[in-house]
């Protein structure tokens, strides 16, 4: 049923939604352009004297950004490692649960940390591992000293990637479940008549019914590797951390929109999205292959 | 079903619930913290003595919040952002997907429209190139700075295309039979259909835009135009911590009205409570549906 008067109709429909990417997703590309330039917004981007590769080259040298790189892939493949596993063992273990009836009410109630934004978690985060704060409190029971742990280098990014983990596993773990209702109940049957205990249940049908799932979800995680969650550290990171903490993007928020040196933070930038491109892109021919994930 | 009847399946049953009931606690713990303290004195919560329950209960943080102009100015902004925010996020999309859903022949060249979708959601120009736009269009300091900055919602158009798509196509059919054209097909037809995943999408506009707080820091110059996140991180996040030594961040945290803070905390994550049942409902729906193949 082509109808050629549709055509017109059918651009006119569409005419908002592509204006409106190329007004904030497709001119700011052009934007790029920046990082080859010794930007100065006085001029304007048309008439900024160039740099070449300048700006990447200084980028290469200073130290700083070597170890923002790393602490960025730190925290990013931890959070992938953690909000892979934890979800998983979550999700196994409510499906176990024998109280079936509390099973509805607990997946309701662990969802709810995932949809508060962490500017709040954040500041309940600091309050409750703050100098005073109950974790203290609780600590001083058993005899240690208060510890400043938002203060501490050497403990922010477990204190990271920890909480990360506990906003997100109950949303992680709907898939996981998703999965786990799709096993034929019949297989578990066929084994508890030969005598497979629970265990080995898990073993033999519950994980390999689930495993697809499994490896979907690692593969699409893998687009994350420098993506270290810029809301999270920005609301909970200072200074005494920086040297674990800083990431890619938090560095780029304070070279670029505070210290103003806009193309060594276009420059540092472009670097982070052209490395994530082609990674997300990797692992979405990756799922193509392996599951037959397609995207549309 | 299979029968448990071993000793060490059954103490399986047990142990496994009481970890199950201390990790749902633990998700709900921190907010009823929060609650506690912004109900307690604020010497005992400033001496760290409030756990579970208030102490030196009052409502005296509210009221208290009920003299501040600035925080319901930035509520109010908020407000105004979710509405216009989720009315032209979610109406954009819908327009946008409905197109897009039909087969190369119905539109030519669909696909290569779909990978300029693809493409502006994989990749992005960076914070800075993406600032420098929006201050060129003279948006900064503006309410539609947060309702369009962060452009069109490409994960949701692609959601609703799928969704379209596996509608059965004999209603298009008939639809087209009668004489109804594109836009009525739409209206009437599709939208119809599609109640439970637009309320997925609307919902999550909602929440995002009512949780953003960067584009409400970088895009405004002025403290009176924040939205409510951005207020609550400039007033109590950042202070707390950035740019102090070890020492004065002990001394801040004993100066800090914490019992106030807490409520404001607290109110902002009212409107995300009041949304969450219905949330819970549709979101599944949601997330499984991405997955929705040809």
């Amino acid at each position: 049923m082509y109808n050629k008067r549709f055509l017109k109709h059918y651009w006119l429909m569409m005419a908002p939604g592509y204006i409106w990417l190329i007004l904030f997703s497709i001119v700011p590309m052009f934007g790029i352009i920046m990082a080859f330039q010794d930007f100065n917004p006085g001029l304007g981007i048309l008439k900024s004297p160039w740099a070449g590769l300048e700006n990447f080259q200084y980028m290469f040298s200073i130290g700083d950004i070597k170890q923002v790189f790393l602490n960025t892939i730190i925290i990013a493949v931890g959070k992938m490692a953690g909000n892979l596993i934890v979800p998983l063992i979550f999700a196994i273990l409510l499906n176990e649960l024998a109280v079936k009836k509390l099973i509805r009410p607990i997946q309701t109630l662990v969802y709810l940390p995932y949809f508060l934004s962490w500017v709040i978690l954040a500041n309940i985060i600091l309050t409750i591992f703050g100098y005073n704060g109950p974790v203290n409190n609780l600590l001083q029971i058993f005899g240690i000293d208060p510890v400043l742990f938002f203060g501490k280098a050497d403990m922010f990014r477990p204190l990271v990637i920890g909480t990360d983990i506990w906003k997100g596993f109950g949303y992680n773990a709907v898939i996981y479940l998703a999965a786990l209702t799709g096993i034929d109940p019949a297989l578990h049957e066929a084994a508890a008549i030969d005598g497979a205990g629970r265990f080995k249940r898990l073993l033999h049908i519950t994980l390999p019914g689930i495993s697809s799932t499994i490896i979907l979800l690692a593969i699409l995680s893998l687009g994350n590797v420098l993506n270290a969650g810029f809301d999270q550290i920005f609301n909970l990171y200072n200074p005494l951390v920086y040297s674990t903490g800083d990431i890619i993007d938090t560095w780029v928020y304070r070279a670029g929109l505070v210290d103003l040196q806009f193309s060594l933070a276009t420059a540092v930038g472009l670097l982070k999205s052209v490395v994530s491109f082609i990674l997300i892109t990797v692992s979405y021919f990756m799922a193509d292959r392996f599951t037959g994930y397609k995207i549309f | 079903m299979i029968e448990q009847k071993n000793i060490g399946s059954k103490l399986f049953n047990i142990i496994n619930g009481t970890v199950l009931i201390l990790i749902t606690l633990l998700c709900l713990v921190p907010l009823w913290y929060v609650l506690m303290i912004s109900l307690s004195e604020k010497s005992a919560v400033n001496a760290g003595a409030v756990t579970f329950w208030p102490i030196g209960f009052n409502f005296l943080s509210y009221e208290k919040i009920l003299g501040e102009t600035a925080f319901f100015a930035s509520f109010w902004i908020s407000v105004k952002r979710v509405v216009f925010g989720t009315i032209v996020g979610v109406g954009i999309t819908l327009l946008t997907a409905y197109p897009l859903s039909k087969s190369s022949r119905q539109l030519p060249h669909r696909n290569a429209y779909m990978w300029v979708l693809v493409f502006c959601m994989l990749f992005n120009g960076g914070t800075i190139p993406w600032y420098i736009t929006i201050r060129s269009y003279g948006l900064i300091d503006s309410i539609w700075a947060l309702v369009l900055a962060g452009s069109l919602p490409v994960f949701n158009v692609i959601l609703i295309v799928n969704f379209f798509r596996n509608l059965p196509s004999a209603m298009e059919e008939a639809a087209y039979v009668d004489g109804a054209g594109p836009w009525r097909t739409f209206l009437l037809i599709y939208i119809p259909l599609s109640g439970p995943v637009i309320a997925t999408i609307t919902l999550f506009t909602i929440v995002g835009h009512w949780n953003e707080f960067f584009q409400g820091l970088v895009l405004n110059t002025k403290q009176s135009n924040y939205p409510l996140q951005t207020y609550i991180q400039q007033l109590v996040v950042s202070m707390d911590l950035s740019r102090m030594n070890s020492e004065e961040i002990k001394l801040t945290a004993q100066l800090n009205n914490k019992s106030l803070n807490a409520a404001k905390v607290f109110i902002a994550m009212i409107p995300v409570l009041i949304i969450y049942p219905f949330l819970q409902r549709y979101f599944i729906t949601g997330i499984t549906l991405g997955s929705v193949k040809e």
